[in-house]
C-alpha cells in the first residue's frame, strides 16, 4: 500500500461506467435494460466514480453492482438498505443506490425498507419488481397476483400482494415513482430524476422475467397497448391519457374515475397531478391505480423536501461542537468526582 | 427499637470500632431509590480511599407493583483497606427498606449480620404482598441477626413536613434519609452527596432541598439515637498511586471505544439496538457527540450491525453493541463481515439465556456462540475483559485487533462487568496504545483481496479512492482479485485463509500470566467476569499454603499463543465459569487435556467461597491419589 495518489478527470462517458465482469443475467432478462439506463445515467450526474456506491441484497436484480465500475456491496438478504444508511450517514460525502427486488426489499428487508424511507436518508433506492422469485426458480414473491400459480404454490397463492408504491407512501417516504424497464427513455428520466433528489428517493420498475414470470407486465406494458393503459404522471398536468389523448382521471370523493374527455368533460374537470403535495394522500390514491379498472400511473408520484437523516446527524454534530467545543479525551476521561492516591 | 444478638459486640456507646472491609447491600422497593443510595455510598467510599466494588441486582426492565417481591431492586457495595476484586460473598449489612426487600434479601445475609429494616412499611398490605404469612419482625425470623428497626418513612416525612412537597414527592426521598444514617454509622462525609444532589435537583429547588434535609436528618438520627452504640471506620485502601474514578464496565466500555476512535483518528461510528444489559453503552457514546460519533439506534439488531458495516466500508470505526439474542440475530451479517474483511467490531454484553431468558441477570454462556454461532468455517477475533476498568482497555484492544487484521472482533463482556464498578486508576492519553489506520491508494499495486505477508490482511480501500473502484460481497471471492468465484481449490485456500488471519493474531498479543507458581498441582484458569472470585479464592488458598496458581485469559480467539504450555505444566486445571462448561470444552478439545469445570447458571456471579471449596476439593483428592 503507498501513499501515491491518481487524480483522473471525472469520466465522461458510459463505457467507463462499464465494469470488465460478465453480466449474467438470463438472456432477455429485463434487468439488462435497468442497468444500460443506469451506466448511461451515471456520467450526466457529474459525480467522480469513486465517490459512487452500489449497494445490493440478494436476488438477480442485486447481482448488478458487480457490472458497474465504481465502489460496490453485495451483501446478505433484505440488508442493503441497512449497510446503505451506515454508509451514507458516515460518509455523507458519496452517493450511494440501493438495487434491490420484490423478494429483497419487500419480503425479508421489507422492515429496513419501511425505516430507510421514513428516516429519509439520502440514498436513492430502485426495486426491480418483476413479481417473481427468479433466483432460487420460480416461487411466487409478495408482489405476486392473488391465485398465481408457481412451483410453490400449485393450487394458487393465498397471499394478498404488497403494493410497492402503497408501502413507499405509507412511510412517508420523499420520493416516490415507477418506471417499466422497456420503457427506456421514461426509465432514465426517472432514475436521473431519483438521482437529483435529496433524500431517500424509492423508484419501482416493473421488471420482466422472461424464464419465471414472462410476460407479468405485458397487458399493459406492451408498445402497442401503453398508451391506452397506463398513465404517465407530469406535475402541474391532469391526467390525460390515451392513444388519441381522449381520456382522463378525475377524484370522485376519494375515488378516481375514467372519464373520456369531450362533451361535457373537459381537461379542466380531471385531477391535476401536484408531486409536491405535502400529504400523501393523493398519491396513494394513484398508487392503488390498477389496471384493468384503471391505466397503471407511471412516473413520479411524489417528490417533496424534508431534512435527510444524515444531514440531520451531522447538524447534532457540529452543534454539539459549537455548544461544547471539540471533544477532549483527556478531560472526559477525568469527568466526575475523582480523587487521588499519594 | 429492638437490638438483638449478634456477632458484633456490643461495645461501650459512641465508640469507634475499625473494620478492615464493610459489605453493604441497600433493598427495597424499584421506586425506593436503592441503586441512587448504593452509588451515593460507593462514590463517598471511593472518594476518601478505599478500595470499592459493587454489584446491583434489578428486576426485570418493567417496573413491577409497588411492594411485590419481583419489584425488588438491590445494589451492595463491598468497601475495604485493602485490595478487593468482588463485590463480597454475602453482605454484612441488608438494609430492607419494605418487606418484600427483607424477603429477597435475607437468605443472602449471613447469621450474625446486621439488618436495618424500615418499620414503617411492615403494614399488614405489604406482608401480604411479600407473601409472609407473620410479620418477621415479631415471629423469630430475625433471630440470629442484629437487627434495628427504623421508622425510615414517618421519619422522612416529618423532616420534611415543612418543605411544601406532597406526600408522594415527601416519600421519594426517604433513600436519602436512610443513606444519611448509613453515612453516620461508617463515619462518612455528607458532602460529596450534597454537591451530586445540588446538581441533580438543580432545576428543581424544593426536591434539592429535601433530599438535602432528609439525608442530614439521617445522618443526625444516628448520631442522636441509642439504636447504634457504636459506629464504624474502615481506613483507606492501599491502592497504587494515580488518580482514580469509579467507573462501571458499560462506561469504560463506551470511553475505550472513543478512545480507539482518538487514536486512530477516525470517526466512531455506533449501530444498535436497545438491549438489556448493552443499552448503556448506546447512551454513553450518545452523549460524545462532540467528539465526532455518531450514533444510530436501528430498527433491529440486523440493522444495526449492518450500519456497522457499512461505516467499516466507508473507512470509520464500525461498532454494533447487543446481547444474546441480538448476537444470535446479527449472526447472517457477521459471516457477511468475515468475507468481505472488514474491521469492525461486536460489544456483546451476555446475559441469562437461553431466549429471553433473565435479561438482567449474568451468565458466560455466549461463549460459544460468539466462537461458532455462523453458517460455513467462520472465525472472528474474541477479546474479553476480566474486569469493570479494563472494559477500557480491551475495547481499546478490540479494535486494535480488528483494524491491523481486518477482522470482525466480538469484545465479550458481561452484564455482571458491565453494570458493577470499581477504582479506575485514570490513564493519561499519551501512554495510551499508538494506533494507526492505512488505507490503499495507490491503483498500481490495488488488489481487493491481496494480503499482508504478515497478517494476512487485505487492504482497506475505501469509498473517494480514485482508481480503487472494487466490488466486495458475500459470495465467495477468488483469491488476489476479489471476484465472485466458485472454484473448489480456491474455496479451500480462501476459507484456510480466514482460519489462519485469526490465528495469527496469536502473534500480536500478550502470553499469559500466572499468578503464582509457574507449575504446580493446580491452575484455576478463567474468562471475563470470573476474575474477582477466582483470584479471591486462589489467594484465600495459597494464604492456606495450598500449591495452587491463577491465570486468566482475556484472548479467546485466538488464545495466547503460551496456553498450551501453561496449562502442560500443571497437574490439574480448574474452569470455573458462569454456563455449563463452555470454555472447558475448547480448551479440552484443543489441548486435549482433562480439566474440570465449576459451573453455576443461577444468573449471579460466583462467590469466592464456592471457587475456594472446588479448589480445596481438587487438591486434596490430588493427595488422595498421588
Amino acid at each position: 500500500m503507498t501513499t501515491e495518489t491518481v487524480t483522473e478527470p471525472v469520466p465522461l462517458a458510459r463505457k467507463d461506467f462499464v465494469s470488465d465482469q460478465e453480466v449474467r443475467w438470463c438472456p432477455g432478462c429485463g434487468d439488462y435494460s435497468i442497468l444500460a439506463q443506469t451506466q448511461k445515467l451515471m456520467p450526466d450526474l457529474g459525480i467522480p466514480r469513486e465517490k459512487i456506491v452500489f449497494i445490493s441484497g440478494i436476488g438477480c436484480s442485486s447481482r448488478l453492482p458487480y457490472y458497474m465500475n465504481t465502489y460496490g456491496f453485495h451483501s446478505i438478504h433484505g440488508r442493503a438498505p441497512t449497510i446503505a444508511t451506515g454508509l451514507k450517514a458516515s460518509r455523507p460525502d458519496l452517493q450511494v443506490w440501493v438495487i434491490t427486488g420484490d423478494g429483497d426489499g419487500l419480503s425479508i428487508g421489507g422492515n429496513h425498507l419501511l425505516h430507510i424511507l421514513r428516516r429519509n436518508v439520502d440514498v436513492v433506492i430502485v426495486l426491480f419488481n418483476n413479481r417473481i422469485y427468479g433466483l432460487t426458480k420460480g416461487q411466487y414473491s409478495p408482489t405476486s397476483e392473488m391465485g398465481k400459480r408457481t412451483k410453490s404454490s400449485p393450487m394458487g397463492t393465498i397471499d394478498h400482494p404488497v403494493n410497492p408504491l402503497s408501502v413507499a407512501l405509507g412511510a412517508e417516504a420523499t420520493f416516490v415513482a415507477r418506471s417499466l424497464d422497456i420503457d427506456v427513455h421514461h426509465l432514465l428520466t426517472t432514475l436521473d430524476r431519483a438521482a437529483h433528489h435529496k433524500g431517500t428517493s424509492f423508484v419501482e420498475v416493473y421488471q420482466n422475467c422472461n424464464v419465471f414470470n414472462d410476460g407479468a407486465f405485458m397487458e399493459f406494458a406492451d408498445k402497442d397497448v401503453r398508451p391506452d393503459r397506463t398513465i404517465t404522471l407530469e406535475h402541474g398536468k391532469p391526467l390525460v391519457f390515451g392513444k388519441d389523448r381522449n381520456r382522463g382521471v378525475r377524484l370522485n370523493g376519494t375515488t378516481p374515475e375514467v372519464v373520456d374527455l369531450g362533451n361535457d368533460i373537459a381537461e379542466g374537470d380531471l385531477l391535476v397531478h401536484d408531486e409536491t403535495r405535502e400529504d400523501p394522500a393523493v398519491a396513494y390514491i394513484l398508487s392503488r391505480m390498477q389496471y384493468p379498472q384503471y391505466p397503471v400511473p407511471m412516473g413520479v408520484f411524489r417528490a417533496v423536501q424534508r431534512p435527510t437523516y444524515d444531514d440531520l446527524m451531522d447538524q447534532q454534530i457540529q452543534d454539539a461542537i459549537s455548544r461544547e467545543g471539540e471533544g477532549d479525551l483527556e478531560a472526559l476521561l477525568n469527568e466526575g468526582d475523582t480523587w487521588t492516591v499519594e | 427499637m429492638t437490638t438483638k444478638d449478634g456477632r458484633i459486640a456490643p461495645p461501650r456507646n459512641g465508640e469507634t470500632q475499625e473494620l478492615d472491609r464493610v459489605t453493604i447491600r441497600f433493598a427495597g422497593d424499584s421506586g425506593d431509590g436503592s441503586q441512587v443510595a448504593g452509588l451515593q455510598f460507593t462514590n463517598t467510599a471511593a472518594l476518601i480511599g478505599n478500595d470499592i466494588s459493587t454489584v446491583p441486582d434489578f428486576p426485570a426492565e418493567i417496573r413491577a407493583p409497588a411492594g411485590s417481591l419481583p419489584g425488588v431492586s438491590s445494589f451492595q457495595v463491598s468497601f475495604s483497606s485493602y485490595d478487593i476484586h468482588t463485590p463480597g460473598d454475602a453482605p454484612d449489612v441488608l438494609v430492607a427498606m419494605n418487606p418484600a426487600a427483607l424477603k429477597t434479601n435475607l437468605p443472602d445475609l449471613p447469621k450474625g449480620g446486621t439488618v436495618i429494616v424500615n418499620t414503617d412499611e411492615f403494614t399488614d398490605a405489604n406482608l401480604r404482598k411479600a407473601a409472609y404469612q407473620a410479620n418477621p419482625l415479631e415471629d423469630g425470623t430475625l433471630s440470629g441477626y442484629r437487627v434495628i428497626e427504623v421508622p425510615i418513612t414517618s421519619m422522612n416525612a416529618r423532616a420534611l413536613k415543612d418543605s411544601g412537597l406532597n406526600t408522594k414527592q415527601i416519600d421519594r426521598s426517604k433513600n436519602f434519609f436512610a443513606l444519611g444514617l448509613m453515612f453516620w454509622l461508617y463515619e462518612r462525609p455528607l458532602e460529596p452527596t450534597l454537591r451530586w444532589i445540588d446538581q441533580k435537583f438543580s432545576k428543581n429547588p424544593a426536591v434539592s432541598k429535601a433530599n438535602a434535609d432528609t439525608l442530614k436528618a439521617g445522618y443526625h438520627f444516628g448520631e442522636t439515637a441509642e439504636l447504634f452504640p457504636v459506629h464504624y471506620r474502615v481506613p483507606k485502601a492501599d491502592l497504587a498511586p494515580g488518580r482514580y474514578r469509579s467507573i462501571t464496565g458499560n462506561e469504560a466500555t463506551a470511553l475505550g471505544f472513543l478512545a480507539a476512535s482518538r487514536l486512530t483518528g477516525r470517526p466512531l461510528f455506533y449501530g444498535s439496538y436497545p438491549i438489556t444489559p448493552a443499552s448503556d453503552i448506546l447512551q454513553e457514546l450518545a452523549r460524545f457527540k462532540n467528539f465526532g460519533v455518531k450514533t444510530f439506534q436501528a430498527e433491529d439488531e440486523i440493522s444495526a450491525i449492518g450500519s456497522a458495516i457499512g461505516a467499516a466500508f466507508g473507512g470509520c470505526l464500525g461498532l454494533t453493541g447487543t446481547s444474546g439474542p441480538g448476537l444470535a440475530l446479527k449472526s447472517e451479517s457477521l459471516g457477511l463481515a468475515v468475507m468481505v474483511e472488514l474491521p469492525i467490531v461486536v460489544a456483546m454484553i451476555q446475559r441469562s439465556g437461553p431466549s429471553t431468558g433473565m435479561p438482567t441477570k449474568t451468565e458466560q454462556a455466549d461463549l460459544l456462540q460468539a466462537m461458532f454461532g455462523r453458517n460455513g468455517e467462520c472465525p472472528v477475533a474474541i477479546v474479553a475483559p476480566a474486569t469493570p476498568a479494563e472494559c477500557f482497555d480491551m475495547a481499546i484492544e478490540a479494535f486494535r485487533i480488528a483494524l491491523r487484521h481486518m477482522v470482525p472482533t466480538i469484545f465479550l463482556s458481561d452484564g455482571y462487568l458491565g453494570t458493577s464498578s470499581e477504582p479506575w486508576r485514570l490513564p493519561s492519553v499519551a501512554d495510551l496504545p499508538t494506533m494507526r489506520v492505512d488505507f490503499a491508494t495507490d491503483p498500481k499495486t490495488f488488489h481487493p483481496y491481496s494480503r499482508d505477508p504478515e497478517t494476512l490482511a487485505r487492504p482497506w480501500a475505501i469509498p473517494g479512492t480514485p482508481g480503487l473502484e472494487h466490488r466486495i460481497g458475500g459470495l465467495e471471492k477468488a483469491d488476489i482479485t476479489g471476484n465472485v468465484n466458485y472454484d473448489a481449490e480456491n474455496h479451500d485456500r480462501m476459507v484456510r485463509f480466514r482460519a489462519e488471519k485469526i490465528a495469527r493474531i496469536a502473534n500480536d498479543i500478550p502470553d499469559l500470566k500466572v499468578i503464582g507458581e509457574e507449575e504446580g498441582s493446580l491452575l484455576v484458569l478463567g474468562w471475563g467476569s470470573t476474575y474477582g472470585p477466582a483470584l479471591s479464592a486462589v489467594q484465600r488458598a495459597r494464604t492456606r499454603g495450598l500449591s495452587v496458581s491463577h491465570a486468566h485469559l482475556r484472548y479467546l480467539n485466538p488464545f495466547p499463543a503460551n496456553l498450551g504450555e501453561v496449562i502442560s505444566r500443571f497437574d490439574r486445571i480448574l474452569i470455573p465459569e458462569m454456563n455449563l462448561g463452555q470454555l472447558l470444552m475448547l480448551v479440552r478439545a484443543r489441548y486435549l487435556v482433562d480439566a474440570v469445570g465449576l459451573n453455576q447458571v443461577t444468573g449471579r456471579p460466583f462467590k469466592i467461597a464456592q471457587i475456594e471449596q472446588k479448589v480445596n476439593e481438587l487438591v486434596r483428592s490430588k493427595v488422595t491419589v498421588g
